[in-house]
């Protein structure tokens, strides 16, 4: 009996390379190449774009629910945060073709501001706004992860106090006096660096510019796996008293993990923004995060390509249904995130392995020893 | 006399009106062996809370350190302060990493990097991998260090939870209940590790298992607590032999009994 529960550590390297081979090939060159020679729609090819930002977003969520324990429902915040900073930039590029065509944003001429308010001025700048995206992200989830941890708050009361947390800043936004476009948000961009985002190839270059964001993060969570650093992770998820009676300060682990996944999370959002055309208080709900969890259950919590694969499914998914059978959509997520938390808990990653698992079982000829 | 490693004076805990310690004294020196007894609800792991910074004390002393002038108020210090001036704690219920192999479990015990940046560059020394494969062998895990954690037996966990305080290298061993849940073999084995341990290391062991407690209090000195007060402290057979230890643990059916 004890020789076949025996653990055999999986081989790190071989089969997370393949994966990210694959999806490097996929993504940054073959998609691009078919979108450019016309064979998919650019319509696809954007709609893909969305879904690799959310890649992102599942990615935050995934390292601090999958890695650390820690349910987070306040990731949406971040990722609109990073979204609202990008998007104060395109604001600004739009210059004085709005509406109004007047050299401040519409939505302030609508106010009755004749001169652009103090904090939009910096916005003009590119590197700026580009700054802005980690560090307003990455200062809030500071101060509030620094409160949380050092306070001791855990388990479910860590998780309504991040859903408190992106309801505030939903509300927030959602005022017209604090001058970021009200519950309209920002939309009608019409450049990035010069170049006009109507434009296929531009939409083109932030599809690979995203993809290769995305890969990015994937090779860095997977060193970050690998260090000493991961092992204290994983132990603070698994008995976080046993680690901090071993001398780690596990309050600053959690913060340190808490501001890193804002991060990720923010760089998900600044780069849906230009290719979604639009970024409204909505995006910071704390629905939006609970689609962020049910993404990272169903496609394979605590896995480096699960998140990935379940935003990806599910907005896939969202984006059929919503159209095909609007009034069911919402239904046939909640079925999915019960049949995935019933029937496959390591979620779809996990299912090529159970497939295998059953052929062994029904296969003819199967010796029920071996099989076992 | 020397100066007691610890030092507990007068110290007492409430928690919502419940008195679970009431001025105990107690007083461990260096190199010593202690085994601490008494029936459940005797305040045995609160006493572990106080010493570890898991909670402070309503009133009293808890002082770490055999120099009076260079010693350290354990009330003013965290778990995670206290754990680096060489406090090692072992849990009641084995607490061991599930998910980590048994080898990895030793890695995130053993003493060296603590800091969040520290142990993202942290490599893994061959001086460090040698004493990993040392204690391996002491608590008879060698096999099985790339098993995962939670797949191990009760007893082995415990083991490894023992070989993951001594990774730490600490003045002061604090073991609740090492015996809990082991064979009588394994019982007598980790007695006589925790023997072996006395003098490099001072230890303070909780257990109720008379025969365990017998094995490895047979040099060192018991001491009997009982709703929170220190009942009697003295040699095993003299505490046997007290009138009032018999009187608490006869209140509770045979002595020994969980």
């Amino acid at each position: 009996m004890a020789s076949s529960e025996k653990y055999v550590p999986p081989a790190p390297l071989s089969d997370t390379t393949v994966a990210l081979l694959v999806f490097t090939v996929g993504a940054v060159l073959i998609m691009p190449t078919l979108d450019s020679f016309g064979v998919i729609d650019h319509f696809t090819l954007n709609l893909w774009g969305k879904y690799l930002c959310y890649a992102l977003l599942a990615l935050s969520v995934n390292l601090l629910w999958g890695g650390t324990g820690l349910l987070s429902l306040g990731q949406a915040l971040f990722f609109a945060l990073g979204g609202y900073m990008h998007g104060m930039y395109l604001m600004r590029m739009i210059g004085d073709q709005g509406q109004y065509h007047k050299p401040l944003p519409d939505f302030l001429v609508f106010l009755g501001w004749t001169e652009l308010p103090g904090f939009w001025k910096p916005f003009e700048h590119f590197s700026f706004a580009m700054l802005m995206v980690f560090l307003l992200p990455g200062v809030i989830a500071g101060i509030f992860g620094w409160l949380a941890f050092r306070s001791r708050i855990k388990g479910v009361y860590f998780s309504i106090l991040t859903q408190a947390l992106t309801y505030a800043g939903a509300l927030i936004f959602f005022r017209n006096n604090t001058l970021m476009g009200g519950n309209n948000g920002f939309t009608d961009f019409k450049s990035e660096l010069g170049f006009a985002l109507r434009e296929p190839s531009t939409q083109r270059g932030l599809f690979i510019a995203t993809a290769v964001v995305l890969i990015g993060v994937v090779v860095f969570l997977r060193w970050l796996e690998g260090t000493k650093f991961g092992l204290v992770q994983r132990a603070i998820r698994d008995g976080e008293n046993r680690t901090l009676f071993s001398g780690y300060a596990t309050p600053t682990f959690k913060l340190f993990l808490f501001v890193l996944a804002a991060l990720i999370a923010a760089i998900g959002g600044a780069l849906y923004v230009p290719q979604v055309g639009i970024i409204n208080p909505s995006d910071m709900t704390p629905e939006k995060s609970l689609e962020a969890i049910v993404w990272v259950a169903v496609g394979g919590r605590g896995t480096l390509f699960g998140p990935i694969l379940g935003a990806v499914f599910v907005n896939m998914l969202k984006s059929y249904a919503t159209r095909a059978i609007p009034d069911l959509w919402l239904i046939l997520l909640g079925g999915l995130f019960l049949l995935v938390v019933l029937f496959l808990p390591g979620g779809l990653i996990s299912l090529p392995a159970k497939l295998r698992a059953l052929w062994q079982r029904f296969r003819p000829n199967s010796n029920p020893v071996n099989a076992a | 006399m020397a100066h007691p490693l610890l030092t507990v004076e007068d110290v007492s805990k409430t928690y919502d009106g419940f008195k679970a310690i009431t001025n105990l004294n107690f007083y461990l020196f260096e190199g010593e062996l202690r085994t601490v007894i008494g029936p459940n609800g005797a305040g045995k792991s609160t006493f572990f809370d106080l010493l570890t910074g898991r909670t402070q004390p309503d009133k009293g002393k808890i002082e770490f350190g055999t120099d009076p002038a260079d010693s350290y108020d354990l009330t003013k210090l965290d778990e995670v302060a206290i754990n680096r001036l060489g406090i090692g704690r072992k849990f009641q219920t084995p607490s061991v990493y599930a998910e980590h192999t048994v080898r990895e479990n030793l890695v995130l015990s053993i003493r060296g990097t603590r800091g969040v940046f520290a142990t993202l560059f942290h490599k893994l020394g061959s001086r460090e991998n040698d004493r990993i494969d040392e204690l391996l062998k002491l608590i008879r895990l060698e096999a099985k260090g790339e098993w995962k954690a939670g797949l191990l037996a009760h007893g082995e966990k415990q083991w490894l939870e023992i070989g993951m305080l001594l990774a730490q290298e600490p003045r002061v061993l604090l073991v609740d209940e090492p015996a809990a849940g082991m064979t009588d073999e394994e019982t007598h084995r980790t007695g006589e590790l925790l023997l072996s341990l006395a003098g490099k290391h001072s230890l303070v062991v909780v257990e109720h298992d008379m025969t365990f407690v017998k094995q490895i209090a047979t040099n060192g000195r018991v001491t009997v607590l009982h709703q929170g007060a220190l009942l009697c402290e003295g040699k095993f057979d003299d505490v046997q032999a007290d009138p009032r230890v018999r009187e608490v643990y006869l209140g509770r059916g045979k002595h020994g009994t969980r």
